[in-house]
This record gives structure tokens, C-alpha cells and sequence, in this order.
């Protein structure tokens, strides 16, 4: 029945996970900058507040009050329709996320289909702003980031449905109720499907060394290239709320999400949730890029007959 | 009233969607009221490096992205077809089994066909 409470309810979750979004995506940003600095020797942001821990705020504010300029020949609805459809679906991901035992926005039955539905919306707005852009770049960058998202999109829904197979539930809680012994990760066959995951999810979301939709040197920034002011810190703001979904779904799939003791569940999470963020960036700043056709390659040769290969043993081992 | 969660569970979807929206949206607004707006032909150029911009920009760009597109669309409809058979799997038991790597069996031949045709060696 649809009544205030829920209205509060609704509101509240939404004010929430908008503020967590906000804030995560701009320590995360902080975080990868200190990250990649000390990586290369470097000290990194350290001037605006304890080491530089208030850098993300002034460049939020310098990018709220930059003009915004639209290219000539410019698409113009695609070109500004673009970064909503690059926000709105990682925001709509939030919805069933499980930060803790009760603490989750909304525990659908159908969760894993829905996150896997929700976030391959993004491939589209990335598109639609390398389209959109007028820009050559622009263009190649949509183009290579939409092939690589789509054939990196077949082995990771796969690594999934080894884990449902396993769970017998698409719903996220119950996925986590399902590893109260042992985590999934420890199981020999889902260790395969996590590592194909974790791959394939550093894939989906351009991060070296799968990021030549956005290779500094080739594209200078890829299919956001042509994007200034508050439109492109929304392309920074998905981009690592993405990278927060994908490592909160490894952690609920193949960590045991919120499980673990003495500590309450959302700090159990959080910490499993950032500790697979933290290798994900190390991953991003120790190895080189590829090229396109071996990533290409990669996905359909190897990572796909393999992770088809896994779930047929997967089958196999349950019957 | 059986209806009653799934129309409470989609309507928190729903609230989701409109505060994505809303998210965004108000960040434009606020951008816009306070950032100044003065574009001119040099500022809304295409950025090529600094040079004068060079033909279209919609360029041709290789087949490859098509077809690897094209077995996409293949492999993620299977992809539709395995999710409800993973949650039920153990009920239905071993002829589901079968029948499921049959089906698997089927379209990986045709990622060997294609693969054997060359659309993975880029030109």
C-alpha cells in the first residue's frame, strides 16, 4: 500500500544516497589523485586542507562556476542529454545495494537482473556524447568505449550468473545470507567467475589498462573531450560512482558483502567495498594500456569461452 | 492485496529515477545562475590540438565495431535466457542441463565462426 510513510521513507533514501554519492565520488577522486602521486613519487594534492583533503571541494565549486561551452555543430539535445543518462543509472543502481542488514534502499527479488539492466544504460550516454560532440575524438572514444563496454558486458554477466546458480536468488540479500559460512571467493569455481568479474568490471568502466576510450595520448579525453563546467564534473561524478557500484557488487557477490564480526555490517561493507576500489586504482596506475584489437580479443577469445566453460562446470559440480 | 509490494518496491525504483533527474538537473540550474555565458567562434570550436578543424567529424570509422555489436546482441539475449534458468536450475534438474549447454553449445560455434572469419584481427 502505497502511503506517508512510504513517501518519507522514499524521500529519505533518496536524500541519503544522493549525499553518499556526492561525497564518496569526491573522496574517491582525492583518494585516486593521492594514490596515483605516491604510486609515481609524487606528494600529490597537498595544499587545500590535510593533505589536500579538501582539493575535490574547491574543484567542484571552480567546475560550478566555469562556462559552459557547447561546441560548434554540436548535436544539441544528444550533446546535453548525454550526461544524464551517464548519472541517472548509476543513481538508479543504488536502489538495491545492500550496505547492511536492513540498511538497503530496497531488496527486489530480482536484484542482479536489475543492476545488470540499470547500469548498461551508461554505455548509451557515453555514446551519445562521443555522437553528440562534433568532435573526432569524441567520436572514436564513444565508439571504442561503447564496442568495449558491450563485449566486456557478455563475460561479466556471466561471473553472475555462476554466483545466482550457486545462491539460487537473484535478490542481493539473500546472495549474502547465502555466504554466512564461507565466502564466495574461497569457493574454487566462483573464485574463477570473481576474477573474471573484477576484470571485466575494470573494463566496464574505463579504467587502464582497459581505458583507451579516454587514452590521454591518442583521444585526450576521449568522448568527454568536448565537455566543460558542470557537465563535466557529472562525467566524473558517474564515473566514479560506477567504480563504487561495480567494487560494492564484487564485495556482495564474492566478499560476503556486509557479513563479519564484532564490527556493525555497513563498516564491514565499507571497508570490503574500498579495499577492492584501493586495488582497482593500483591496478590503474602500474599497468600499461592495450591496444584496441587485443582487448577485443581478450574479451571473446579468452575471457568469454572461459567463463561459459566455468559455468557448465559450475553446472556439472551442483547436479 | 498481493500486488501491494511489487507496487511499493517499483515505485521506490521509480523515486530513484526521479532523483537521478533531479540530482543532475539541479546542478545545471545552479551552474547556470552563477557561471557567466560568453561563447564566441574561436571558444566553440571543435578541439582538434590548437589546428584549424579539417572536414566532418562524423568520420567512417572500421566495420569491426558493427559486427562485434551484432554478436552482442546474441550472446546478451542468451545472457536473458540463463538468468531464470540459474535461479531454478536444481529443481528442473539434469534434461535442463543438457538442453542448457546445448544451447551454449550452439552459439559458442558461432563465436568460433566468426572468430575463424577474422572479425577479431583489426586491420
Amino acid at each position: 500500500m502505497f502511503t506517508l510513510l512510504n513517501l518519507t521513507n522514499m524521500i529519505t533514501t533518496g536524500i541519503a544516497v544522493l549525499g553518499f554519492i556526492a561525497i564518496s565520488a569526491m573522496f574517491l577522486i582525492w583518494w585516486e589523485r593521492k594514490v596515483s602521486a605516491h604510486i609515481q613519487t609524487r606528494l600529490g594534492p597537498m595544499r587545500v586542507g590535510w593533505h589536500g583533503i579538501l582539493q575535490s571541494v574547491a574543484d567542484a565549486i571552480k567546475l560550478l562556476l566555469k562556462e559552459d561551452i557547447r561546441p560548434a555543430g554540436a548535436d544539441k539535445l544528444v550533446w546535453w542529454l548525454a550526461p544524464f543518462f551517464v548519472v541517472v543509472p548509476s543513481v538508479m543502481a543504488f536502489a538495491t545495494i545492500p550496505f547492511g542488514k536492513t540498511l538497503i534502499p530496497k531488496d527486489l527479488n530480482i536484484g542482479v537482473l536489475y543492476i545488470l539492466a540499470v547500469s548498461s544504460v551508461c554505455v548509451l550516454g557515453v555514446f551519445m556524447a562521443g555522437w553528440g560532440s562534433n568532435n573526432k575524438y569524441s567520436l572514436l572514444g564513444g565508439i571504442r568505449a561503447a564496442a568495449q563496454i558491450i563485449s566486456y558486458e557478455v563475460p561479466l554477466i556471466l561471473s553472475m550468473i555462476t554466483v545466482v546458480m550457486y545462491a539460487n536468488t537473484l535478490s542481493m540479500q539473500k546472495i549474502v545470507e547465502s555466504q554466512s559460512h564461507s565466502w564466495n571467493i574461497l569457493h574454487p569455481n566462483l573464485a574463477l567467475a570473481g576474477l573474471i568479474y573484477i576484470t571485466s568490471a575494470t573494463a566496464e568502466v574505463n579504467r587502464a589498462p582497459f581505458d583507451i576510450p579516454e587514452a590521454e595520448s591518442e583521444l585526450v579525453a576521449g568522448f568527454h573531450t568536448e565537455y566543460s563546467g558542470m557537465k563535466f564534473a557529472m562525467f566524473f561524478i558517474g564515473e566514479y560512482t560506477n567504480l563504487f557500484i561495480i567494487s560494492a557488487i564484487a564485495t556482495t557477490l564474492f566478499f560476503g558483502g556486509w557479513k563479519g564480526p564484532l564490527l556493525p555490517g555497513v563498516i564491514w561493507f565499507l571497508i570490503k567495498t574500498y579495499s577492492i576500489i584501493y586495488i582497482l586504482m593500483w591496478i590503474r596506475w602500474t599497468f600499461p594500456r592495450l591496444r584496441v584489437d587485443q582487448l577485443m580479443g581478450f574479451a571473446w577469445k579468452f575471457l568469454t569461452p572461459i567463463s561459459f566453460l566455468n559455468l557448465a562446470i559450475a553446472g556439472w559440480l551442483l547436479l | 492485496m498481493p500486488q501491494a509490494p511489487i507496487v511499493t518496491d517499483y515505485s521506490f525504483v521509480g523515486s530513484f529515477f526521479i532523483f537521478g533527474i533531479v540530482f543532475v538537473a539541479a546542478a545545471f540550474i545552479i551552474s547556470w545562475m552563477l557561471r557567466p555565458n560568453d561563447p564566441n567562434a574561436v571558444k566553440t570550436a571543435p578541439y582538434e590540438c590548437g589546428e584549424i578543424v579539417k572536414g566532418n567529424s562524423r568520420v567512417q570509422f572500421n566495420v569491426s565495431y558493427y559486427l562485434v555489436a551484432l554478436l552482442f546482441v546474441i550472446f546478451d539475449i542468451e545472457a536473458l535466457f540463463l538468468i531464470p534458468w540459474a535461479v531454478v536450475f536444481r529443481q528442473l534438474g539434469m534434461i535442463s542441463y543438457i538442453e542448457m549447454m546445448a544451447f551454449i553449445f550452439i552459439l559458442l560455434i558461432g563465436l568460433f565462426y566468426a572468430w575463424k572469419k577474422g572479425i577479431f584481427q583489426w586491420q
